[in-house]
């Protein structure tokens, strides 16, 4: 009888222990998957420059971007609101990781095309990858100045610029990511005596995400091999983040006016120490084109 | 007579052991969905790859939710949701533990049932009380539940598009289509 008892009292014990493993159940059935970083930074620009995000597939992006002049004109020039320079771009993602764009910038008349595509995706998990890297191309025409205006007998093909960088960012903590960009730009034509046609650039960024829709970012592209006769500086620039819905506002102070690759990585004019700092922002608004297909339920 | 009380316990071990074994479902297909009805735009979202494991013989329940797995049909509503309000780098998943009241493996068709337990979700830990129907089709074991939740509950700031504030409660559909679990 007692061992009966026992016997009862045991089985009823099995089943009980069972229960409690369910999650662990759940856990070793679970196929193992890859956890892709997203938003390491909040838009496709991280001052001036190109950050490693890409648009979603079918996703357009409206990038409307002003930089006023220098804070040394003082009040005659209202510290720089008179004039400003503007960049008209879209952007557009055919896949989530390949995306082109198009923009003006009224800066030297300068159109651009360009490219991009996100080469690996930081991610942990079943793949563990440390780094994101999109790589980033484009070509600018500088329409600036007239041929008439011209020193010399400027042909279409000597106002083309490209610029290749690989944008290589992660994500160390969802506040802190941080980019590092080796740059380099080819000008068909150039000044020989004051710059070679070709340039290497390595920029370095960040961000610091200090509310749940405002970050801080900043970013420095220095150049090597510079001329002694270079007028040129080393673009330096800061951010504010401001996200809302499909918006994101930038909100910019930077020593450099032109928004292309070749404008601001080579041409900077700005003298960070003589307070040629240039207010400035970016404005982007995120459409979809097309809709993920919905499943039918 | 002890020896037929010894006989009958014995009996009755031997059905407690039958019972107990064989009997754990798991997930073969899931569909958790949630939407929210707004002016200016819905929110919805469907995570096909929930786990689930289900035990008839004692009602016990777990079900599993990575958060990243939520689909929608706007690739930055989606990044959003992950990065703003579920905080998903903090927060990976979603689970539930708990049991279902009121099951019975030999009944046919839809049964009403209760489901009771701790969601975690956004890293807060909730007691809940979900009605649902389950149903046993041969060997697979169905059930569904739709619910609502408050987002103020689990601490998730609510949405706001152009400045608006939209959805402060969800209606969560949780659907399941279990099949013997076999180690």
């Amino acid at each position: 009888m007692r061992n009966s008892l026992i016997l009862i009292f045991v089985l009823f014990t099995i089943p009980v222990f069972a229960q409690d493993n369910l999650m662990d159940i759940l856990d070793k059935e679970s196929e193992p998957v890859t956890d892709y970083t997203i938003q390491t930074f909040k838009g496709t620009r991280l001052v001036n420059g190109q950050s490693v995000e890409t648009k979603g597939k079918n996703e357009l992006e409206f990038i409307f971007a002003h930089r006023f002049g220098p804070m040394s004109g003082g009040a005659y020039e209202l510290f720089g609101l008179d004039q400003a320079y503007v960049r008209y771009g879209l952007e557009y993602g055919i896949t989530n990781r390949l995306g082109v764009g198009l923009g003006r910038n009224s800066y030297d008349k300068t159109s651009d095309g360009y490219v991009r595509y996100k080469v690996l995706r930081q991610s942990k998990g079943a793949v563990n990858m440390p780094f994101t890297v999109t790589f980033f191309g484009i070509g600018a025409y500088k329409a600036s100045p007239k041929k008439a205006d011209a020193t010399y007998d400027i042909q279409p093909v000597d106002r083309l610029s490209y610029t290749a960088q690989f944008l290589i960012a992660r994500k160390f903590t969802s506040n802190l990511s941080l980019q590092v960009m080796p740059s380099f730009v080819h000008k068909n034509t150039v000044d020989k005596t004051i710059e070679n046609n070709d340039t290497f650039v390595l920029g370095v960024g960040g961000r610091i995400k200090v509310s749940r829709s405002v970050a801080i970012t900043s970013e420095y592209y220095h150049r090597f091999n510079v001329m002694d006769t270079n007028p040129y500086y080393d673009a330096i620039g800061v951010g504010v983040d401001i996200e809302t819905g499909g918006h994101v506002f930038q909100i910019v102070l930077t020593n450099t006016r032109g928004l292309t690759e070749r404008a601001f990585l080579t041409e900077t004019t700005g003298q960070v120490s003589k307070g040629d700092i240039h207010l400035g922002f970016n404005i982007t608004r995120t459409f979809q084109t097309k809709k993920k297909e919905e499943k039918a339920d | 007579m002890i020896q037929i009380m010894r006989k009958y316990l014995f009996f009755i071990a031997m059905m407690m052991t039958i019972v107990s074994y064989g009997q754990k479902y798991i997930s073969e297909k899931a569909f958790v969905s949630f939407y929210s009805h707004a002016l200016i735009e819905d929110i919805k979202a469907n995570n096909t790859k929930a786990s689930c494991v289900f035990d008839t013989a004692t009602g016990d329940i777990a079900f599993s939710i990575l958060i990243k797995d939520f689909v929608f049909a706007k690739p930055l509503m989606q990044e959003h949701f992950n990065e703003k309000y579920m905080e998903s780098e903090k927060f990976p998943k979603s689970t539930f533990q708990g049991k279902i009241v009121g099951f019975n493996a030999s009944k046919k068709g839809p049964q009403s049932v209760k489901a009771q337990g701790k969601i975690i979700l956004h890293g807060v830990t909730r007691n809940i009380d979900v009605p649902g129907t389950m149903e046993v089709q041969g060997n697979r074991v169905l059930m569904k539940s739709v619910f609502v939740a408050k987002l103020v509950d689990y601490n998730i700031t609510r949405p706001e598009i152009m400045f608006q504030k939209i959805a402060e409660q969800v209606d969560v559909t949780v659907e399941f289509t279990l099949k013997p679990y076999e180690k």
